[in-house]
């Protein structure tokens, strides 16, 4: 990327690396649409806390689209789930966070 | 013994009292099984004398089970005191859906007559109820009629006399007919199941690097897919070009290679010839307020989008059109205040100076992506009060900074300079309605301001420069003594909408107003050297680029006029109605190369006309003789007319 300076190279990568960046998800458009926006408020809001945001996310989705979500916030984790089919969504945020949002009942 | 009788038909006899032989309760009831006599086993023997013995039994209207010892607090007598308890006891009721007939509500029922007739046939089934416990009555107690003395306490009970051909008396509250009921549907279950949502299994490893790799391969896939954005676009103006190059093709090759041959029957008259029309779809509402050449591509031209109404005021419009092109403007920007004038640098063509209607200015870059201006003029920094309706670009400073004029409304005529990423403003005069200008800035606020409407630099003379006012005086001023006007002239009865000295002939300029006349000056003389009465307030007028005695005017009856002086100083050679009927054509420009003038109107249209040939003629050529040209041979021919209006004038004085 552009920038000579580390200082600089950092500051470009954190403003270049902010929104949000879907990885993989096989939810149709509308719930990918309200899903992301969904992660993204809650990342906001519970910057330091992932717990917090995992929380918020788990039960706005279980409002929404019935019960039985599971959601995983971190920097650094590998997982393998079974999910119902069309109710998944990984996602990258924030140039460091990773969030998994599946559902299984 | 019990003294109280549990049978219904016995109580109900009221206060009669029987004398009932031994056990024997009633008659009617023993009746069934008279014959041979059941003992229970455990029945007391009795001696025949004990059997014989009479006991009186008295039915009494007290219930046996009700409460004696009830009492109650009275507050009025502060003791206690018994209260009278129900003797009823309600051993069976049910609510009859027929009436008594004896009764009111049956005598009037049956006074009525025979209507209710067919009603009481279908009742009789109806209650099915009714039927079994009369039927049982009459099985038991011989003859037609029964006499329950037991059924008189209740009126609305099944009646006791019943004659099979009466008909029945329905209870209007409590009766359905049979026919008006309908079969319920029977109930039904039924189950089945479904097959699990499906499934399946997601892995994946988040890590930092992952994330970074996934951001960074996103991002170079943006910049591409932007990049092929740009490419396509380039390619789709083109191709936009080459579409509207053929819709229009008759209309280019009008633009480069008709000339009217009518014309020379018609000398000296000459005719204008609409090409295209521009038009942009946002900015129908807004009405052309400056027009605008570039001066290094012929073909380009500003258009500054707002309006003349105080009342109408609100967004504007900078287009840039191209001729190439009258479908779609090269470039837009959206001005929150509407554009009232505008100027195009002449060697920078890309710096465009607006004025806007809240007395702001701004420089925009074309060459900028965006659609913000590179600089803008605030309330902080010297911005105007009230519209500004000229800007001027002028020749950079010694410091090599571009600057421009304004002249505004409020009376200031103000230099901007472009300073890096500022705008710095010098006040260079205020205008004053007596005529003189305020000896400094803090003069005190009775002085009313003359309102400049038009402003224009002296071609050759760079310090010389001509205000036009509301008032209708026109100063004639300079840069370097911001107190006093070099001279004044007494121009116009109202508001003056432009003045522009020649581009030959450095005394002569003209003017235009509202008060339907165009004239023409020699700034040395303070009165007018021609003076034209176009019939409707002019608009704009604009000299021509090609001869010293040509220039054009509009006028709000949708028509522009043009003059040229050599071949008739009192009358326009052509006089064209140019716009739809109900615009008003607000200005006019000639192309500084081409023969052609565009003229806007406050529909938003801009309409650009070629000149046809006896417009832009040449003195004509003597026999063997050279056309002289060149920029002389224009300040000669001015000065030709000129002479002849000085001459007798000197005379007279």
């Amino acid at each position: 990327m552009a920038g000579t300076g580390e200082g600089k190279k950092e500051e470009d990568y954190k403003r270049l690396h902010s929104f949000p960046l879907i990885r993989h998800t096989d939810m149709p458009e509308e719930m990918r649409v309200e899903t992301m926006e969904l992660c993204v408020t809650a990342c906001e809001k519970f910057a330091t806390n992932n717990e917090s945001a995992a929380k918020m996310i788990k039960e706005s989705m279980d409002k929404k689209f019935g019960s039985s979500w599971h959601v995983v916030i971190g920097e650094g984790f590998g997982f393998e789930v079974t999910h119902e089919v069309k109710n998944l969504l990984y996602m990258f945020f924030g140039g460091s966070l990773a969030v998994c949002v599946w559902k299984c009942s | 013994m019990s003294v109280y009788n549990s049978n219904p038909a016995v109580t109900r006899k009221g206060s009669n009292v029987q004398k009932v032989p031994g056990g024997k309760l009633g008659e009617g009831f023993l009746e069934p099984q008279g014959k041979g006599l059941i003992k229970p086993p455990d029945q007391v023997e009795l001696s025949e004398a004990e059997l014989q013995e009479e006991i009186t039994r008295i039915l009494t209207t007290n219930n046996p089970h009700a409460p004696k010892n009830i009492v109650r607090f009275s507050f009025k007598e502060r003791v206690y005191k018994s209260c009278v308890v129900d003797q009823m006891a309600v051993l069976f009721e049910m609510e009859g859906s027929l009436v008594h007939e004896d009764s009111d509500e049956g005598r009037r029922l049956r006074a009525r007559g025979s209507l209710c007739e067919e009603l009481a046939a279908g009742g009789i089934e109806t209650e099915p109820d009714e039927e079994k416990s009369e039927a049982t009555v009459t099985t038991t107690e011989d003859g037609g009629e029964v006499e329950e003395a037991g059924e008189d306490d209740r009126p609305d009970s099944v009646a006791s006399k019943i004659d099979r051909k009466e008909p029945k008396q329905t209870n209007q509250f409590n009766f359905s007919e049979r026919s008006s009921q309908t079969l319920n549907n029977p109930l039904r279950d039924r189950s089945c199941q479904t097959e699990p949502p499906p499934r399946c299994t997601f892995s994946a490893t988040a890590n930092q690097w992952e994330i970074y790799d996934a951001y960074v391969e996103e991002l170079q896939q943006q910049e591409k897919s932007q990049s092929d954005d740009s490419k396509l676009r380039k390619a789709a103006k083109i191709l936009e070009r080459m579409v509207h190059q053929n819709i229009f093709d008759d209309i280019a090759q009008d633009f480069k290679y008709f000339e009217d041959p009518s014309d020379e029957f018609r000398d000296p008259e000459g005719t204008l010839l609409p090409l295209w029309r521009f038009q942009y779809e946002k900015a129908k509402r807004l009405s052309v307020t400056a027009l605008c050449w570039n001066g290094k591509y012929q073909d380009l031209f500003a258009v500054g989008m707002g309006s003349f109404d105080f009342s109408k005021q609100g967004a504007g419009m900078l287009l840039v059109y191209t001729l190439k092109n009258s479908w779609f403007p090269e470039h837009i920007y959206p001005t929150t205040s509407g554009v009232m004038c505008l100027d195009i640098h002449k060697q920078r063509s890309y710096l465009v100076a607006v004025g806007f209607h809240n007395g702001s200015v701004a420089v925009y870059n074309l060459k900028r992506e965006g659609t913000e201006p590179v600089h803008q003029s605030t309330a902080k920094t010297g911005q105007h009060t009230d519209p500004v309706w000229q800007v001027r670009w002028q020749q950079d400073d010694m410091d090599n900074n571009h600057n421009f004029f304004s002249v505004s409304a409020d009376g200031r005529v103000v230099s901007w300079t472009l300073v890096k990423n500022e705008l710095v403003f010098t006040d260079i005069i205020r205008l004053s309605v007596n005529g003189t200008v305020p000896e400094d800035q803090e003069q005190s606020p009775q002085v009313s301001v003359a309102c400049g409407t038009a402003l224009d630099f002296h071609k050759q003379t760079d310090y010389l420069f001509l205000v036009g006012t509301e008032e209708g005086r026109i100063h004639k001023c300079s840069k370097t003594y911001s107190s006093q006007f070099l001279e004044t002239y007494d121009a116009h009865r109202m508001s003056v909408h432009a003045v522009k000295w020649n581009h030959f002939h450095s005394k002569v300029f003209i003017s235009c107003s509202s008060d339907y006349t165009v004239k023409i000056w020699d700034h040395t003389i303070s009165n007018p050297m021609f003076t034209f009465d176009l019939n409707a307030a002019v608009g704009d007028v604009s000299w021509s680029p090609y001869s010293s005695t040509v220039f054009a005017a509009v006028t709000t009856d949708g028509r522009v006029h043009v003059f040229d002086l050599t071949v008739n100083k009192y009358e326009a050679i052509c006089q064209q109605a140019v716009v739809t009927k109900k615009a008003k054509p607000t200005r006019i420009e000639f192309n500084p190369i081409h023969p052609i003038i565009i003229v806007g109107d406050n529909r938003g249209y801009v309409t650009s006309l070629k000149l046809s040939p006896n417009l832009r003629k040449k003195p004509k050529a003597k026999k063997g003789q050279e056309v002289p040209e060149g920029p002389e041979v224009e300040v000669a021919k001015m000065e030709k007319l000129l002479s002849l209006l000085r001459e007798p004038e000197q005379n007279t004085s």
